[in-house]
């Protein structure tokens, strides 16, 4: 049951994705092109989203009991620490670059254009590269 | 604000129904990152959630192909060079737009925060250096 759920949970965020305007990298750079034209739309994806999960979060966590698992899994770790600053910096300037972050890229697939494959190859690339010098 | 904030919306429910439900943050770097390492029946989610992906991207492209409609003007190395970036740097930093931002700011994470400010802010100065190039 729980792996339907995810599947649903993953149809439901890639339409979310595309409504939102998320998908198209244009969009995503000038809304990243703050000095520039900036184009302010996207930051109420964020808005709404935080604001949404900010009500149904605190719910979910207060009652400490998901439906289809013993528990919940939450991130404990508080470290503000160098890999957090260096990879995020990374991934912001990809993301910069090219206008998409993971979750787009992914649902940009289904286009079949061989820029948005190669993107995606090569962050799994980078991923991999990852766990490999991290053991 | 619009179709963004109604987008934005419907990704905090595919977010609250993985919670509600399976328990589980969705990070979708993390959900990729963790699904390449080999198989286990633990990691059947983490396969569903990815392949719901695809499948919500596969029907949104037949329903409303006007939402797809913008070119992907990118060089192959620049397809490579942001995928390193962004493949490795989320791993490194433990997550991207979807855990760090629509799932840790809502739990008020300090450290999601700053990586939210950090990503945001390096692809802002990203652009920027770019214009003048």
């Amino acid at each position: 049951m729980s792996n339907i759920i995810s599947l649903l949970s993953g149809i439901i965020f890639a339409i979310g994705l595309g409504i939102s305007g998320m998908v198209n990298p244009q969009k995503v750079i000038g809304f990243l092109d703050l000095f520039g034209n900036w184009d302010y739309a996207l930051a109420f994806v964020m808005g709404g989203a935080v604001v949404f999960n900010l009500i149904t979060f605190k719910f979910i966590i207060k009652k400490n009991k998901p439906v289809f698992a013993s528990e919940l899994k939450l991130p404990t770790s508080n470290l503000i620490d160098k890999k957090l600053i260096l990879g995020s910096i990374m991934f912001g300037a990809g993301w910069g670059i090219i206008g998409m972050c993971p979750g787009p890229a992914i649902v940009n697939l289904v286009l079949l254009d061989s820029v948005v494959i190669t993107f995606v190859l090569s962050m799994t690339g980078g991923m991999l590269v990852h766990k490999l010098i991290s053991k | 604000m619009g179709l963004p904030f109604l987008g934005g919306i419907i990704i905090a429910l595919a977010t609250t129904i993985m919670l509600f439900f399976n328990g589980r943050i969705t990070g979708i770097s993390g959900i990729l990152g963790n699904s390449l390492s080999k198989p286990t029946s633990e990691k059947r989610w983490q396969y569903s959630f990815l392949i719901g992906l695809i499948i919500g991207g596969a029907i949104l492209l037949q329903l409303s192909p006007q939402l797809f409609q913008f070119e992907i003007n990118f060089s192959y190395q620049e397809a490579i060079i942001a995928g390193l970036l962004v493949g490795f740097g989320t791993r490194l930093g433990s997550g991207c737009t979807s855990g760090h931002g629509v799932c840790g700011l809502p739990r008020l994470s300090v450290r999601s925060l700053v990586a939210t400010l950090t990503f945001m802010g390096a692809g802002i100065i990203t652009v920027l250096i770019r214009s003048f190039s």
